[in-house]
């Protein structure tokens, strides 16, 4: 950590600045009805001779509306998650922000220096040595040569490459190079940054580095657009977040909200086939999710701590004596944990349009990963026959840390007894 | 850092910031250079054989079986140097058809004025250049050549080569996203242009009514001059090889021109050359 001595002081410094800039309150980004369509020729002809041969053939094309009327703004400061499915306008977005792509209508205003690290380490060449790499890349990403000269000790220090400068990048090993992608990135000084999917590369050790950069830059008050699909990064990091889905804009808010939102329009398929029955049942899952005994949401936590998962229901009807369940589902999709109410004795009469959090506590010897939660409501005879009338796949999610791992899908607690005989 | 207020984004061909245009025109340049001259044992020896080959065949040739140097003053000299000079012109613009699409990595990826990329290109042909014009400078001071005033034009030539050669380049370059056929096209017509303008010969051994309509050809201009201003003030220069000055205009319109059309292009296609490549 002594490496961070000099980068932190420059950065308080930084910081100091941003603050000063912020006061005023235009928008870091803002971005106005954008629109954005692809021509997708139903035959591409690319060369001359093709054209001539087929002069009318190639003016057939589907149009693909990638961008439809986004619009919203980022203050200045603000940590922005963008998320979405694969193929919702994600990438295209920060491409029309980064000024990759040129939008087709609407208009886009970013206020400060922007710099997109879209890919890490684009633009390194393999033929030449790291330290050439890291001048080059820190120019590409619009610092000066004289800036990039400067800095160069800063990124080598947070790389923790120094032993390895002179080495061509063709002998670095691709976490290596991601690395040092990742320390020129943040060095290149933006006041608005664009991050796509740079927290799905590198080892464990590596993520916790960026999210350590990520709570820094956080504190330094620069702007920065996320795209991720991790929700538990977006719970941690963003102020606010947006939801994309098919090139428009779904919803703006709260990071929670956003999380949720999205689970289910990924698991929608199989919401919207219950959706029907949901209708008519007389009861509504709301949310699920894990708490710590001070009641605190959790988004991790260490193993054998106490946990408690909590559901919230909603009712339609006046119901006797419902069953509960929440069923912990690891990262492989293999149930792992029921934790169930009609086993523990019968849970009561609610009354129509009560709201209820049903939690379950339990010591959290689950094995370390990362674990969904789809909580279910079934009514009528309560028993492993009752059928769930109201389910929502995935919606809450949790992640057990742990120092070790057992093997196994538990680390119960054991006492050893050696008996010789 | 410079806080521009409320910049609206697109893909720009230039940018805004002429000290980052040129940096990184200059960095991307260097860098190519380096990559040439160091990722081989023999770096500089294999930008210089190419030249020197061509040079030697023809040198063999023109010699010693057809005997037709022998009546031009210098004609080793000039032979390699016009070699040299067209070297130049047809890495600035074969380097410069394909450049966007090599570099595809980079435009997809990031942000930055899109004419960098062809002109890092033709900056790095000029380094090139600069290299293979010390060896003529050594030839041509071994074989006689006396050094006169007149050499600084030189460097006038290169630049109506460069503007060619760069307006070129872009049109090329922004042409070749959408048509792939382009670069076959484009060594064809560089085969054309090397037997149409006087690298092999000199222009004052064509006849007359050839020669003033082979000197609509920009390239036939500049090493037409350069025979008469660095090896041999006795030969023609353009002026007077062309006939009235005016006639000169033709070959300095069509460079102009063709570089206005390909900065014309160039700046069309800019926004959606990310997109089609």
């Amino acid at each position: 950590m002594l490496a961070f001595g000099h980068l932190t002081a420059t950065a308080s410094h930084r910081a100091a600045e941003r603050t000063r800039a912020a006061a005023d309150a235009t928008p870091a980004v803002s971005v106005e009805g954008v629109s954005k369509c692809f021509r997708l020729p139903h035959q591409r002809y690319s060369t001359l001779k093709e054209r001539a041969l087929h002069p009318f053939a190639s003016r057939t094309y589907d149009e693909l509306r990638a961008l439809e009327e986004v619009s919203f703004e980022v203050a200045q400061g603000e940590f922005f998650g963008i998320v979405g499915r694969n193929g919702s306008g994600k990438s295209t977005l920060l491409k029309c922000l980064a000024g990759i792509y040129g939008n087709d209508s609407g208009e886009v205003r970013v206020h400060g220096r922007l710099s997109p690290f879209i890919e890490l380490g684009v633009g390194f060449n393999t033929d030449l040595t790291a330290r050439d790499n890291v001048l080059i890349n820190a120019i590409m990403l619009g610092l000066t040569r004289k800036q990039a000269r400067e800095r160069f000790d800063e990124i080598v220090d947070f790389a923790e490459l120094g032993d390895f400068m002179d080495l061509k990048l063709k002998n670095y090993s691709s976490g290596m190079s991601v690395r040092l992608g990742f320390a020129v990135a943040v060095q290149a000084d933006a006041d608005v940054l664009l991050v796509d999917e740079v927290l799905a590369v590198g080892d464990a050790a590596f993520q916790q580095k960026c999210f350590d950069q990520f709570d820094r830059m956080k504190e330094e008050g620069r702007t920065i657009l996320f795209v991720t699909h991790d929700m538990t990064a977006v719970r941690r990091f963003c102020d606010r977040a947006m939801l994309i889905e098919k090139g428009r804009v779904v919803n703006i808010g709260d990071p929670e909200d956003i999380s949720r939102e999205y689970g289910e329009i990924n698991f929608g398929d199989i919401a919207h086939g219950e959706r029907d029955d949901a209708d008519l049942a007389p009861v509504r899952v709301l949310d699920a999710w894990c708490e710590d005994s001070a009641g605190e949401r959790l988004v991790s936590q260490a193993q054998g701590e106490r946990c408690r998962a909590c559901m919230e229901v909603e009712f339609e009807a006046a119901v006797e004596d419902p069953s509960f369940a929440i069923t912990f589902r690891n990262d492989v999709r293999h149930t792992i944990f029921v934790a169930r109410s009609d086993r523990t004795g019968p849970s009561g009469r609610f009354a129509a349009a009560e709201r209820a959090v049903i939690g379950f506590g339990f010591d959290n010897w689950l094995a370390p990963s990362r674990y969904t939660l789809t909580p279910s409501v079934a009514t009528g005879a309560a028993g492993p026959a009752s059928a769930a009338v109201a389910r929502r796949e995935d919606i809450g999610q949790l992640v057990v840390q742990a120092s070790h791992w057992s093997g196994g899908v538990a680390d119960l607690p054991v006492e050893l007894e050696v008996r010789r005989t | 850092m410079s806080a521009r207020a409320g910049v609206a984004t697109g893909p720009a061909a230039l940018g805004t910031d002429l000290r980052r245009f040129l940096s990184l025109t200059f960095t991307l340049a260097a860098t190519d250079f380096k990559l040439r001259f160091f990722g081989s044992a023999l770096g500089y020896l294999w930008s210089l054989m190419r030249p020197l080959m061509l040079f030697g065949v023809i040198y063999v040739v023109f010699t010693q079986v057809i005997r037709f140097g022998e009546g031009v003053r210098f004609y080793p000299v000039y032979l390699l140097a016009s070699i040299v000079l067209f070297t130049y012109f047809s890495e600035t613009t074969a380097g410069g058809v394909t450049s966007l699409v090599t570099r595809e990595n980079l435009l997809r990826k990031m942000r930055f004025p899109r004419m960098v990329i062809p002109l890092s290109v033709s900056l790095t042909a000029l380094f090139n250049l600069g290299m293979n014009l010390l060896a003529v400078l050594v030839f041509a001071l071994g074989s006689g050549v006396r050094p006169r005033l007149s050499w600084l034009q030189l460097p006038l030539l290169v630049l109506v080569l460069t503007v060619l050669g760069v307006g070129l380049a872009m049109l090329l370059s922004a042409l070749y996203v959408r048509f792939r056929d382009i670069s076959p096209i484009w060594d064809v017509v560089l085969q054309l242009l090397f037997y149409a303008s006087p690298v092999l010969y000199v222009l004052s051994l064509v006849p007359d009514d050839f020669e003033r309509a082979m000197l609509a050809n920009p390239i036939a201009v500049v090493l037409t001059q350069m025979r008469h201003a660095v090896l041999d003030p006795s030969a023609p220069s353009a002026a007077e090889a062309i006939g009235p000055d005016v006639r000169l205009l033709l070959p300095l319109g069509i460079v102009a021109a063709l570089f206005a059309l390909g900065l014309w292009v160039f700046m069309r296609e800019t926004p959606r050359i990310a997109e089609n490549l």
